[in-house]
C-alpha cells in the first residue's frame, strides 16, 4: 500500500475501491451519537496549508479528530514564508516535531511530491496548483456511487476550465479507474495543451453531450480567464458552456450535477440550476470528512480495522 | 617555466588524429612529433591511452560574478571549467550589475586574471539587459569583447535587434540571441506538451523559441551581420538554422548537453534541478539536436552552466530559477551520449567531430582562434587538455568544483574524463585534480 497520497494514480484501482469501502464504514461512524473511533490515538497529523482553504482544512481536521489523532495546524502565511524560510526548511522543522502525516496544500503544482521526498511522514495532497486534488476526486466518486451505483460504463462530463483545474486532473484519473467514460467539454483554450495519455474524449458542444451523460461535473470559472484572452468574456462562456436552465432540461432523468465549489452562480451554473446541484454538493461536504478519514486510516493504520 | 613533455598520447585537432608527443616550453608548444625528449629539467606526463586535444571552449557559462557569488565565482567557475577540459569560457553578462559597459568588463577581466581558465566576458546588447536601448558596445569591444547577448532574455523588439546587428557589424562583433518570445513563453516553466499538461505546470511552447529564430534569420539576411543562436532546443529551430546556412547566411548555433540528453519527462517528480531555460523538450527534439550536431546545423556544444545555491532549487518548481551545472560534465556527456560508450543511442559521432563541437568550432565563433582551439602545432599557445576517453566515473554533486550542486546528472555513469588541462603551458589540472 502506498505511503503517500500525492495523486490518484498512487492508489491504483484496488486502492480507490478500498478507500470507497472504508468511506462507507466511516460514514456510518459519522452518523453515531459520538462520531469518534480510537484508531489513530497517539498519532499526529499536521496541516500545512500554503494556500488558504478553510473548507478543505476543516474537513481534514474533523477527519483526523474523529479518528482520535492529535492535530496541528501550521499557519504558514503567518510565520515561515514571512521570514523567508525555504519550503524545505519549513517542512523539516515540522518533521522534527514528530508527525505521522502532513497534509499539504500549495498554489504550486508538485509541492506535495517534493515534500514527500524530504520527510518520513505520510504526505497527503490537499490540492497543489493545477496538478491534483485527490481527496476531492475520491469524494466525487463516493458521492456519484451513492447516486448511480457502479461507475463502470457510466458516462461523465467534466465541463469548463480543465486546464487550470486540479480537481479535473484527479477526477479524470479516478473516474477512468472506476470504469467510467469521461468527456471533457470546454473551449480549446481551457483544455490542457496536450491530452496524450488522458483517458478522455473531448467535445466543444455541451448541448450535444448533456443528453448522453449520467453525471456532469462543473468546474469553477475564474474571472481572470477573460483577462488572459482564454475566453472573450464570462458572458460568452456562460452562453456556450454554462449549465443554463435550458441546458439542464437536456439532462436525462437521474443524471447528477456536481460542482467542487465554490460555485459562481450565473457563470458556469445558472442560479436556479445550482439548487438542483446543491443537494449533491451538501452531500459532498458530509462525505468529505468520511473520505478523508478513510485516506488517513489507509495511510496510517491499514493494519487495523475500524 | 619548466619544459613539459606530454608523451604517448593521440593528438586530435582539426587537422586530424595521429600518435604524437607534445613538447611544451614557456607556455607555448615547442614541438609535436614522435619520440620527443623532455631534456634534463623537463617533466613528463604519460598520456598513454589518452587524447591530447586543444583545450575546450565554452561559449556559454554563467559565472555569476559580480552579484551572485553565493552561486558561483569566476574562481570556482573557472576551476570547474578547467576540470572539464576547458581553457576558455565566455562568461554571460546576466550578472548584477550586468556586464553592459567597460567598467564591468574590466572588473570581470581583473577577477579572471588568476583564474584556472581564460574568461572572456560577453557584453550585453542592451543597457541593463532591459531590452530598451543599446549598451555601449564599442567601449566593450575596445576591451576585447567579441560576443554580445542579453542572455537570460531575448531582445524582444525587432527594430532594436536590427539596430544592434547593424551597429555591431562595424565592431567585428557577433550578436548571440537567447531565442524566446516573451509573449508566448511568459509564465511557463516546462516545455509545453504532454508533461506540462499532465503535471499541471504552465508550459513554454517550442514556438516561443522558433519565432525568434525565424525573426533573427530574417534580420541576419537584412543586415548581413552575423547571428549566433544560443542553446537551440527544438527540432523546428534547428531546421530553420539548417535552411539559413544552406542559403549562405552568417548564422551559427550551439546546443547544450542537457538538450541532447534529457527530456521533459525528467521533471515528472517536480525536482527543480530539471528546470532550465530553454526547457527540456521531447524525444523528437533530442533526436533533432543530435542530428544537428552530426550534420553541422549546430556548430558548437555550449554548457549553459547555470549554478544556483541549494535553497534556490528547494523551492516549488514554478518558483525555482532555471538552470543546471554543465562545465564538469559536458565532455563526458558528449563522449557517452554522442560518441557512444555507455548506451549511446547517438548518431555515432566521431571523437574528432565531438572535439570540433567542443573546441575549435566554438573558438572560431568567440573569435579566440589565435589562442584557443588549436591546432596542436609548434609555436601555438599551450592551451590543451588530455582526455582519458575510457575512464568511467559517476557524477557526485558533492565532488564538483562548482560552488553549486545543481547537476541533473547525480549518480549517472559517464565514460570519458579529463586527466590534465594546460593553460598557457601550466598544469591547471593534474590527474583530475585542480591545481589552481
Ligand atoms: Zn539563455
Amino acid at each position: 500500500m502506498t505511503r503517500h497520497l500525492l495523486a490518484i494514480d498512487d492508489l491504483g484501482d484496488d486502492g480507490i475501491e478500498e478507500v470507497l469501502r472504508l468511506t462507507e464504514s466511516f460514514v456510518e461512524v459519522s452518523e453515531r451519537a459520538i462520531p469518534k473511533v480510537p484508531t489513530l490515538r497517539g498519532r499526529t497529523v499536521v496541516s500545512l496549508f500554503y494556500e488558504e482553504s478553510t473548507r478543505t482544512r476543516l474537513s481534514f481536521e474533523a477527519a483526523a479528530k474523529r479518528l482520535s489523532a492529535d492535530t496541528m495546524n501550521f499557519n504558514v502565511g503567518a510565520s515561515a514564508v514571512a521570514k523567508g524560510e525555504s519550503l524545505r526548511d519549513t517542512v523539516l522543522t515540522i518533521e522534527a516535531m514528530g508527525v505521522d502525516a502532513v497534509i499539504v496544500r500549495h498554489a504550486s503544482a508538485g509541492v506535495p511530491v517534493q515534500v514527500a521526498r524530504w520527510v518520513e511522514a505520510s504526505v497527503i495532497n490537499a490540492g497543489d496548483g493545477w496538478h491534483e486534488h485527490p481527496t476531492q476526486a475520491l469524494l466525487d466518486c463516493y458521492t456519484l456511487r451513492e447516486r448511480l451505483g457502479s461507475l463502470d460504463g457510466r458516462r461523465i462530463a467534466i465541463v469548463g476550465d480543465v486546464k487550470h483545474s486540479r480537481v479535473a486532473r484527479s477526477d479524470v484519473a479516478a473516474f477512468a479507474s472506476l470504469g467510467a467514460d469521461v468527456v471533457l467539454v470546454a473551449p480549446p483554450t481551457l483544455l490542457p495543451p496536450s491530452l496524450v495519455g488522458w483517458p478522455v474524449e473531448v467535445s466543444h458542444d455541451l448541448d450535444e453531450v448533456l443528453p448522453k451523460v449520467d453525471a456532469v461535473v462543473l468546474l469553477r470559472m475564474q474571472q481572470e480567464r477573460q483577462n488572459e484572452a482564454l475566453v472573450p468574456s464570462l458572458r460568452e462562456y456562460t452562453a456556450t458552456y454554462g449549465l443554463t436552465r435550458r441546458r439542464a432540461g437536456l439532462l436525462s432523468d437521474g443524471a447528477v450535477v456536481m460542482h467542487p465549489g465554490p460555485m459562481n452562480r450565473g457563470v458556469e451554473i445558472a442560479a436556479d440550476v445550482a439548487d438542483l446541484a446543491c443537494s449533491v454538493v451538501t452531500r459532498q461536504v458530509a462525505n468529505g470528512v468520511a473520505v478523508r478519514m478513510a485516506v488517513l486510516f489507509l495511510l496510517l493504520a491499514a493494519e487495523a480495522r475500524p | 617555466m619548466t619544459r613539459l613533455l606530454v608523451r604517448g598520447g593521440t593528438v586530435v585537432d582539426e587537422t586530424g588524429t595521429r600518435r604524437a608527443d607534445v613538447l611544451i616550453d614557456g607556455g607555448a608548444i615547442a614541438a609535436v612529433g614522435e619520440g620527443l625528449r623532455a631534456g634534463d629539467a623537463g617533466r613528463v606526463l604519460d598520456a598513454g591511452g589518452c587524447l591530447v586535444a586543444p583545450g575546450l571552449v565554452d561559449l556559454h557559462a554563467h559565472l555569476r560574478q559580480p552579484g551572485h557569488e553565493e552561486a558561483e565565482t569566476i574562481e570556482t567557475g573557472a576551476r570547474a571549467a578547467a576540470l572539464g577540459g576547458y581553457t576558455a569560457v565566455v562568461a554571460m553578462p546576466n550578472t548584477e550589475p550586468a556586464i553592459d559597459c567597460a567598467s564591468v568588463v574590466r572588473d570581470v577581466l581583473e577577477l579572471a586574471a588568476t583564474a584556472a581558465c581564460a574568461v572572456h566576458p560577453a557584453g550585453a546588447i542592451t543597457a541593463g539587459r532591459a531590452g530598451a536601448r543599446l549598451a555601449p558596445m564599442a567601449e566593450m569591444a575596445a576591451l576585447g569583447v567579441r560576443l554580445f547577448t542579453d542572455d537570460g532574455a531575448g531582445v524582444q523588439d525587432g527594430r532594436l535587434m536590427r539596430r544592434a546587428l547593424e551597429y555591431g557589424s562595424a565592431l567585428g562583433a557577433t550578436l548571440a540571441q537567447h531565442c524566446e518570445d516573451d509573449s508566448l513563453a511568459a509564465g511557463g516553466h516546462l516545455h509545453e506538451g504532454e508533461w506540462s499538461s499532465r503535471l499541471g505546470i504552465p508550459g513554454i511552447p517550442a514556438e516561443a523559441e522558433e519565432l525568434m529564430v525565424a525573426r533573427d534569420v530574417a534580420l541576419c539576411r537584412l543586415t548581413g551581420a552575423p547571428v549566433h543562436f544560443l542553446h537551440l532546443s527544438t527540432a523546428g529551430s534547428i531546421a530553420l538554422v539548417r535552411t539559413a546556412k544552406a542559403e549562405g547566411l552568417a548564422v551559427t548555433a550551439e546546443a547544450a548537453p542537457h538538450h541532447f540528453t534529457l527530456t521533459a519527462a525528467a521533471a515528472a517528480g517536480y525536482d527543480p534541478v530539471y528546470k532550465v531555460n530553454p526547457p527540456l523538450r521531447t524525444d523528437a527534439d533530442v533526436a533533432a539536436v543530435r542530428a544537428g550536431l552530426a550534420d553541422g546545423a549546430i556548430d558548437a556544444i555550449a554548457t549553459d552552466h547555470a549554478p544556483h545555491p541549494p535553497e534556490a532549487k528547494e523551492a516549488p518548481f514554478d518558483q525555482a530559477p532555471p538552470g543546471m551545472l554543465g562545465l564538469e560534465t559536458a565532455l563526458a556527456l558528449g563522449l557517452t551520449e554522442l560518441v557512444g560508450g555507455h548506451g549511446g543511442a547517438g548518431p555515432g559521432l566521431g571523437v574528432e567531430a565531438l572535439l570540433g563541437l567542443l573546441s575549435w568550432q566554438p573558438a572560431r565563433i568567440a573569435g579566440l582562434t589565435g589562442e584557443h582551439g588549436g591546432p596542436v602545432e609548434a609555436g601555438r599557445g599551450a592551451n590543451l587538455c588530455v582526455i582519458d576517453p575510457d575512464a568511467t566515473w559517476t557524477v557526485d554533486p558533492d565532488r564538483l568544483a562548482s560552488r553549486s550542486r545543481n547537476t541533473p546528472y547525480a549518480g549517472r555513469a559517464m565514460t570519458g574524463r579529463v586527466r590534465h588541462t594546460l593553460l598557457r603551458g601550466e598544469l591547471v589540472v593534474l590527474d583530475g585534480e585542480a591545481q589552481r
